[in-house]
């Protein structure tokens, strides 16, 4: 059980950072106070007593929900990461979606067609896929796709104005793609999925690269293996030993790396949604960042490390699922 | 065959008489001639390699091919409104305050590879020393070192970058510092793996045997030994840290707007991406300037781009699984 130790070392390592921004009392103080108010004020936030006891009354603070006030959102930031979550998790989950699909796609093709056009375009594409600037593709999408061809909206999570000509949405999941089909609204449904298109796409693009890489090279590994030699051999049709013998094995792999490849979706996800406008944790930490407004952005880095530590986790236990002989143990 | 490649990259050369000096290079000189060999042949690898090039050549004569006025990593401005490509003597146009494309794109070259390299090469030798320790004697230094490690992969890369710079004063060296402290635990990681597998190795034992001393073994024999990834690995970082670097600036940290660092030049540009803005100013046919953010763009793509392919081709020629 690592996930705890990690969680102490990491909010470790944030709090250092608040001691490395200078003096914390240096926001409660102005020229005008006695030195009795800043005693007082010393008092009330222990900046009195050793570092190490701070510390220990900044984690309770953190564990109480007490993660500081952000100025950015003008809330205390638990309740801010609350309301931006959910617009980042839609994008970062429909770019996983897309990640998964066209990666394990692409990785399985390239590798049963090895050495053909189709799998060294797929490479190609991995490799450009992995060097491109997340924001300079946003930035292309959008000024193609958007402004030029006029096919999807510039930014935004949805039209303000659309939403008001129709009937009242209610909140069910905090997801909008969901919410409006829970309503039974196409129309904002509709909007929304053409919102969410172009800063899907650009933040998926890396992580399709990554895991289409792994998956052909798991593939091709698999596929040299004697059990689909034998599978041939009894006669299986190519089709059925590619998909149920070779790729099922070539997943566990490809498994890890999409964990892995979560935390690049969330740092992704701060470039996409300041070039998109999208009302997420990433635009509001890009935003904090600008701002000085230290309490966002580390509360932001503790959520990252959580999310990404848990996300982990439970690619464990799905490799348990895929992967028999871990299962055993 | 292992024990050849081994041999190649060993070290021990310079106590030799000369005679036996000229021995022991002679497989060294046939596996280096291999290994040209297998990189002519790997069309990627040497498309890489030019591109690598080429992007060094616009750095070194980057004062001949944009003379520099008072401060070169400072674009010349003419404050004027945006010009086209090719516009009155801009090759590539002009863009915020009117600044010259064209040079912040081969200035531009200089402080990447000034970044890449800085942080790269820390973070590697920390890697190098803290992996090759934590290998090497295992037991509670590994565990401690290893944990740490755990503790700083476990924040995304940009985000613990993005929380570092935040709280140090906003500057190109800041995000150098701040990319090291990122950097350097995939290299500890790294170089732990190595030397966790070389330390059984056959010849590790002889040394031992012999009765050289512990860190001459780790440092003299099995470090070498685990270089090749290292090497790969570090080759394509030199791209990734640049990419990581320009987001970075793209949110507004790192170098003031009018510095030639190509992902700032992305974000000054893109204030205008979106708009009409007619040339010559203020009658003439209005343009879209879309040069401003496609050109510096392009740049860190194809650096990135040069050095991931370089970092592929050298896999293939120092993996010895895939050697032959």
């Amino acid at each position: 059980m690592l996930l705890i130790p990690v969680l102490l070392g990491v909010s470790i390592v944030v709090f250092s950072l608040t001691r490395i921004a200078g003096n914390p009392i240096a926001a409660y103080v102005t020229e005008r106070m006695t030195p009795q108010q800043i005693a007082v004020i010393e008092e009330r936030f222990h900046l009195s007593e050793p570092v190490y006891v701070q510390y220990f009354y900044w984690l309770d603070g953190l564990v109480h929900g007490d993660w500081g006030y952000s100025q950015t959102a003008h809330l205390p930031v638990t309740e801010a990461i609350a309301a931006y979550f959910p617009a980042t998790f839609e994008l970062t989950l429909v770019s996983l979606l897309i990640a998964i699909v066209l990666g394990i796609a692409l990785g399985t093709v390239s590798a049963v067609r090895r050495d053909t056009p189709v799998d060294h375009a797929t490479r190609v594409m991995a490799l450009s896929g992995v060097s491109l600037p997340i924001f300079w593709l946003g930035l292309m999408l959008q000024y193609i796709f958007a402004f030029q061809l006029k096919w999807v909206p510039l930014e935004g999570r949805f039209d303000v104005y659309l939403g008001l000509a129709q009937p009242k949405l209610t909140q069910y999941t905090g997801f909008r793609l969901i919410d409006t089909l829970l309503n039974g609204n196409l129309v904002l449904f509709g909007d929304a999925v053409t919102h969410i298109i172009l800063p899907a796409i650009t933040l998926s693009f890396g992580t399709i690269a990554i895991i289409s890489r792994i998956m052909r090279s798991s593939m091709l590994e698999v596929l040299n293996q004697d059990y689909v030699r034998t599978a041939r051999s009894k006669g299986l049709p190519e089709r059925l030993v590619t998909r149920k013998h070779a790729r099922r094995n070539a997943l566990i792999p490809t498994t890890t790396v999409i964990g892995l490849s979560f935390g690049g979706l969330l740092g992704g996800a701060v470039l996409t949604e300041s070039i998109f406008n999208w009302p997420g944790l990433g635009r509001w930490s890009a935003t904090a960042t600008i701002t000085n407004d230290f309490a966002s952005i580390l509360g932001f880095t503790l959520l990252s490390a959580f999310i990404y530590v848990l996300v982990n986790l439970a690619v464990d236990v799905l490799y348990a699922y895929l992967d028999p002989r871990v299962r055993l143990e | 065959m292992e024990k050849d490649d081994s041999e190649r990259k060993g070290g021990g050369i310079l106590g030799d008489s000369l005679g036996s000096l000229r021995k022991s290079l002679t497989p060294r000189i046939r596996e280096f001639r291999f290994s040209l060999f297998l990189f002519r042949k790997s069309l990627l690898a040497i498309v890489g390699l030019a591109i690598v090039i080429l992007i060094v050549m616009i750095a070194i004569f980057a004062p001949v091919l944009a003379p520099p006025g008072k401060d070169p990593m400072q674009i010349p401005r003419d404050y004027d409104q945006p010009k086209p490509p090719g516009a009155e003597g801009h090759l590539l146009g002009t863009g915020f305050l009117g600044g010259d494309i064209y040079y912040g794109i081969v200035w531009g070259s200089r402080t990447s590879i000034e970044i890449s390299l800085f942080v790269v090469i820390t973070a590697t030798i920390v890697g190098l020393v803290l992996g090759a320790v934590s290998g090497y004697y295992g037991g509670k230094i590994d565990e401690l070192l290893m944990r740490i490690t755990d503790i700083f992969l476990s924040v995304p890369s940009l985000i613990l970058c993005m929380a570092v710079v935040s709280v140090l004063t906003r500057s190109l060296e800041n995000i150098m510092l701040a990319l090291t402290i990122v950097w350097w635990p995939p290299y500890a990681r790294l170089v732990r793996g190595q030397v966790l597998s070389v330390r059984e190795s056959t010849y590790v034992e002889a040394a031992r045997a012999v009765g050289a001393k512990r860190s001459r073994i780790l440092f003299r024999h099995i470090v070498p030994n685990s270089l090749s990834p290292i090497i790969v690995n570090m080759t394509m970082d030199i791209g990734v840290v640049v990419l990581v670097a320009a987001g970075l600036s793209y949110i507004g940290f790192g170098a003031p707007a009018g510095t030639a660092e190509w992902g700032k030049m992305v974000s000054d540009g893109q204030q205008f991406f979106l708009s009409e803005i007619p040339y010559p100013y203020p009658n003439g046919p209005s343009y879209n300037p879309w040069w401003m953010v496609t050109f510096p763009g392009l740049m860190i793509f194809i650096y990135v781009m040069g050095f991931n392919l370089l970092g592929d081709g050298l896999r293939d020629i120092l993996d010895p699984r895939l050697r032959r």
